[in-house]
């Protein structure tokens, strides 16, 4: 699949921000009131809006977004613009009470964890419904982003107040398992995606062609020389000649470094500097993975070209 | 409502003889010439003229070569386009309601002025039966020549898709599958109609029909072992009696 910039922007960003929404709701300790609980809910709902409008870039017909908001019924792509939207909603009115008042409502709270969690969720539905997409069909891509979501939020929390503590443990701390725990669910993503090569259904060119009992089929000529919108989009074959490189290079810079920063941040006095520099590593590890979901996934529309 | 009609009062589609088609791309052509001035916006191209043009085409014709262990390899030209299928995944993700599938005659159709051109319906389909248009940034899909099929302007022989008419060796059939009596119906029952990647349960309505078994050519063991040496003349012709002379030389 052809590896959008926006779409992987928007994945990423709206993750983070997502997921620092879920842990606000959630009621970690950050700011008081005031203007820091102000900025730390600007960047929260910044990183969700900036990564929508992101979304919005690679539409035809941007203008017409808001017709998105209709087929929840049916659609995992209407239902991600309806939870996001009121997900944020929530989320300002919460933000609004905690930076006037300074009080958390804490019922109000889970309700925003509750629906930034499903807003994430609809998000990988998008790709985990498609049979088309082999690699993206199972229930493992929702956990995926899930893991990613959270644990982009919990760094993010772990930057903003370092010395915030879950449950008595310093958040760094939690950082290093969650980090840990997320990439195992991605590691075993990974290896599904090497076995189960092209489909998991049984589609080949015979199935593809209805022709596969008369013997091996195979394309002699495409319909065309040149290219047309279904092999730019959906028979892009360029990255995955550096696939493997880039998975160790999204795993160092995502896994290994941030763990790294975030027991030095867990130890020394000063956690804040390297707890940002895990973000940064982080940030740069996911927009590796998240182009590597796209650049590897295979069509089935491939089966005829 | 992008949710699928339960049924269709009717189920309109094609039927694509593989035995026959030629591969002339004759319907690939009309295709675009009467859906560019029909349905919709036109179907736009980019660079038409230049080095490197791409468009946007309903239908496309694939060529493939079949092995069989026993036989010898087969050519056989596939014509793809949309399969207007009863369980069409294409239909169900749209998240705008421009997409849907009519409960009258089965037609999966594009509404263009709600379509926001996200492309998640190209995605779903299998059969990469829906392409953007590269100029009007909404996605272009196959209508069965909604605008032909129930046009009474026209003469009554030209109340078919564009390909169908086009088609100069009728490889191409239009009717109602949902009719057991119908010509596409009967076709199906008499060839064995196939199923394009039934696993993706989709359920399509257009139903291709296999090649015909060729007979095998009598001759086949002699040119099977002749292929590997080099060809010999047939023994007592003139030009084995020139074989055995030059042999001599």
């Amino acid at each position: 699949m052809h590896p959008a910039i926006s779409v992987i922007f928007f994945t990423v960003s709206s993750g983070a921000g997502f997921g620092l929404i879920f842990m606000i709701g959630l009621g970690v300790q950050l700011p008081e009131s005031g203007l820091p609980a102000f900025l730390v809910s600007l960047l929260a709902g910044g990183l969700a809006v900036f990564g929508l409008i992101s979304s919005t870039f690679h539409l035809g017909h941007p203008e017409r977004a808001w017709r998105a908001f209709s087929q929840w019924q049916s659609s995992w792509l209407s239902r991600e613009g309806v939870l996001a939207v009121a997900t944020l909603a929530a989320f300002a009115i919460y933000a609004l009470l905690w930076t006037f008042t300074g009080s958390r409502i804490a019922g109000l709270g889970y309700l925003i964890s509750l629906l930034a969690a499903a807003t994430v969720f609809a998000t990988a539905m998008i790709y985990a419904q498609l049979k088309t997409v082999p690699n993206w069909h199972v229930w493992l891509t929702p956990a995926v982003y899930l893991a990613f979501s959270f644990v982009s939020g919990l760094i993010l929390v772990g930057v903003l107040n370092v010395d915030s503590r879950i449950l008595g443990i310093p958040v760094p701390w939690i950082v290093f398992f969650c980090l840990l725990g997320a990439w195992a669910l991605k590691v075993a993503w990974w290896k599904r995606a090497d076995q189960i090569g092209f489909s998991e259904t049984g589609s080949d060119t015979g199935t593809a062609t209805g022709l596969g009992s008369l013997g091996k089929v195979s394309l002699l000529e495409r319909p065309h020389s040149g290219e047309n919108y279904l092999t730019r989009e959906m028979v892009h074959k360029i990255g995955r000649k550096h696939a493997m490189k880039l998975r160790v290079i999204a795993f160092i810079s995502g896994c290994g470094i941030p763990m790294l920063l975030s027991a030095i941040a867990a130890l020394s006095p000063a956690g804040a500097l390297p707890m940002a520099l895990a973000v940064l590593s982080l940030a740069i590890g996911l927009f590796t993975e998240r182009w590597l979901f796209f650049a590897e996934a295979k069509h089935a529309v491939s089966l005829y070209y | 409502m992008t949710s699928l009609p339960a049924s269709t009062e009717k189920k309109l589609g094609l039927v694509i003889d593989l035995d026959i088609c030629v591969g002339c791309h004759a319907c690939v052509v009309n295709c675009k010439e009467w859906n560019t001035g029909g349905y919709g916006a036109p179907l736009g191209d980019i660079d038409a003229y230049g080095s490197n043009p791409s468009g946007a085409w309903l239908n496309r014709i694939h060529t493939f070569e079949i092995t069989p262990d026993d036989a010898p390899a087969q050519i056989v030209h596939f014509p793809k386009s949309c399969l207007h299928c009863d369980d069409a995944p294409c239909v169900t993700v749209c998240p705008t309601g421009a997409s849907y599938k009519r409960s009258e005659d089965g037609i999966v159709l594009v509404d263009e002025d709600m379509c926001i051109g996200c492309g998640l319906c190209a995605w779903a389909c299998p059969y990469g039966a829906r392409e953007m248009d590269p100029v009007e940034n909404v996605m272009k899909k196959c209508t069965l020549c909604v605008d032909r099929i129930y046009n009474e302007n026209l003469e009554e022989i030209d109340r078919v898709p564009a390909c169908v008419r086009t088609c100069p060796a009728e490889a191409r059939h239009f009717g109602d599958f949902s009719d057991p009596e119908s010509n596409v119906s009967k076709m199906v029952m008499d060839r064995g109609g196939i199923d394009l990647m039934p696993e993706m349960e989709t359920s399509p309505v257009n139903k291709y029909l296999p090649p015909r078994p060729k007979s095998v050519p009598r001759t086949t063991e002699h040119q099977e072992t002749d292929c590997k040496s080099d060809p010999a003349p047939v023994p007592g012709s003139f030009l084995n009696w020139v074989d055995q002379m030059l042999e001599k030389l």
